[in-house]
């Protein structure tokens, strides 16, 4: 029911601006706005903006912060302020609870951004976790909106707001004065083209989203988004992957840092997983004549050897999809993906579809 | 070409332009605007027998996949192939060029439980 729904700051601006609101894991967010081919060509040419303020976002305060984040997630972090990184947060299984991106604000004050739908979830496993150190785990997702502003002009057109944007590194953080409020910049984004996320208050964030239609910015929503970031081979947490898969099954074996000296939970699994070599791994395919969706099977010589994760129509190479399959199949190898009771002939594809970073 | 007021439309979308003893049928203004970008289009084949209010053929945007139901019963006599190599036309005229497939009506009183251009706007 519609009142129960929560909606983020930008709401009013996102129904102003013409957006088609729809129910996102309980969030009234813009799904489209003029199009979704319209909103994916603005953001590979030129500038489109997204309303990510469901995102949440967790502090880690306190002397532990850094070592606490290095048990957490897989990855490598740095405690040097500015530097952040994306990462996988692991279950004792090795399962992916959700992926993350965190940044050092200071050695001892780390911000956490995690998935809208996943919150509650990973705060509470968080919490759990924190109990043998010296942090406070703070989730601050209500005080925080968020627009992710991406594509090739983006910072062409921020510089007016600062004029050292460009200046920072991928996936770090700063915090910045814009409009006379403070605010955190990083140089992220879900897209697969170069940009920043904003977070600040309320009031900021709605101001800064009139600046950014005013400025060239398209609006773009969660449609345009799924394709942008499927294209560039950017993993959907709980679709993609889950508690049921791990990084090496997610063909997201990068952001596992064995050698960081620390035995981040879920370390031993994987250990384990990478000398037994995995079964199944996360997978491409193209496919042509039809559209495959999301939970189609996938067929090898008459047999289901799969199921797609992952499927939409992309602008720029038509009909693509991934989906878990034997880690053992050849890159070009020809597959079915059953498509109304029809198997239509697939091709087994290299991701990412799309890389310019 | 097939001007709405003279449609009748189907509680699911679809209009039927009615001519003789065949009729041309598409989607309406109000579906292909809530489909929105329509990029593929699956038509039936020439000879297919469709029913009215089943799938006959698919219409489908970026993220998502449409049924279209037979607004009638009938034989396939024509598909349009201009929708298959180019489906934004049913964006861009869904009563003209974006038209979908012509049937040999089978059940010509079908057409009387489907709804006039003016029941089906207030329907709307």
């Amino acid at each position: 029911m519609e009142h129960t729904l929560k909606k983020t700051s930008l709401y009013d601006a996102c129904v102003k601006a013409g957006g088609k609101m729809v129910d996102f894991h309980g969030w009234l967010m813009p799904v489209q706005f003029e199009g979704i081919i319209a909103e994916h060509s603005a953001v590979r040419k030129n500038a489109g903006l997204f309303d990510v303020s469901h995102m949440g976002e967790v502090w880690f305060e306190g002397k532990d912060a850094h070592k606490f984040l290095q048990t957490l997630a897989a990855n490598n972090f740095k405690n040097i302020p500015g530097a952040g990184a994306y990462s996988h947060m692991l279950n004792e299984n090795g399962g992916v609870i959700d992926d993350l991106i965190a940044f050092c604000v200071t050695p001892e004050k780390f911000l956490v951004v995690i998935n809208s739908a996943t919150r509650e979830k990973d705060v509470a496993w968080f919490k759990k976790q924190a109990v043998d150190f010296d942090v406070k785990v703070i989730d601050a997702s209500d005080d925080f909106s968020m627009l992710a502003l991406q594509g090739p002009n983006a910072l062409n057109i921020l510089e007016k707001l600062d004029p050292e944007i460009k200046k920072l590194p991928r996936f770090n953080i700063k915090s910045a004065q814009i409009f006379g409020e403070d605010i955190y910049i990083t140089r992220t984004g879900y897209t697969g083209e170069d940009g920043v996320e904003i977070l600040g208050g309320a009031q900021f964030i709605n101001k800064l989203f009139s600046w950014c239609l005013a400025n060239g910015f398209k609006p773009c929503g969660l449609g345009a988004r799924d394709v942008l970031r499927f294209e560039a081979g950017y993993l959907l947490s709980g679709s993609d992957m889950d508690e049921s898969r791990t990084p090496y099954e997610a063909s997201f074996g990068w952001v596992v840092k064995m050698n960081k000296g620390v035995d981040f939970i879920g370390k031993a699994a994987l250990l384990k997983q990478k000398e037994e070599g995995v079964k199944q791994k996360w997978q491409g395919f193209t496919l042509s004549g039809a559209i495959a969706r999301e939970g189609a099977l996938i067929f090898k010589d008459g047999k289901e050897i799969g199921r797609l994760t992952s499927a939409t129509y992309s602008p720029l190479f038509k009909a693509i999809c991934a989906g878990y399959a034997p880690a053992d199949l050849a890159e070009g190898s020809e597959v079915e993906i059953e498509i109304r009771g029809r198997k239509v002939p697939a091709k087994s594809a290299k991701m990412p579809f799309y890389k310019i970073l | 070409m097939y001007n709405q007021e003279n449609c009748k439309f189907s509680k699911t979308h679809e209009w039927a332009f009615i001519e003789g003893g065949s009729a041309a049928v598409g989607i309406s203004d109000h579906a292909q605007h809530e489909i929105s970008d329509i990029v593929f289009v699956e038509l039936p084949k020439i000879g297919d027998k469709v029913e009215a209010g089943k799938r006959a053929a698919v219409i489908e945007s970026v993220k998502s996949a449409s049924d279209f139901y037979s607004p009638l019963s009938g034989e396939v006599i024509e598909v349009n192939n201009a929708v298959a190599s180019d489906p934004s036309l049913v964006n861009k005229a869904p009563h003209g060029e974006g038209w979908i497939y012509k049937i040999k009506l089978s059940n010509p009183s079908e057409a009387d439980s489907l709804l006039s251009f003016a029941d089906y706007k207030a329907a709307l």
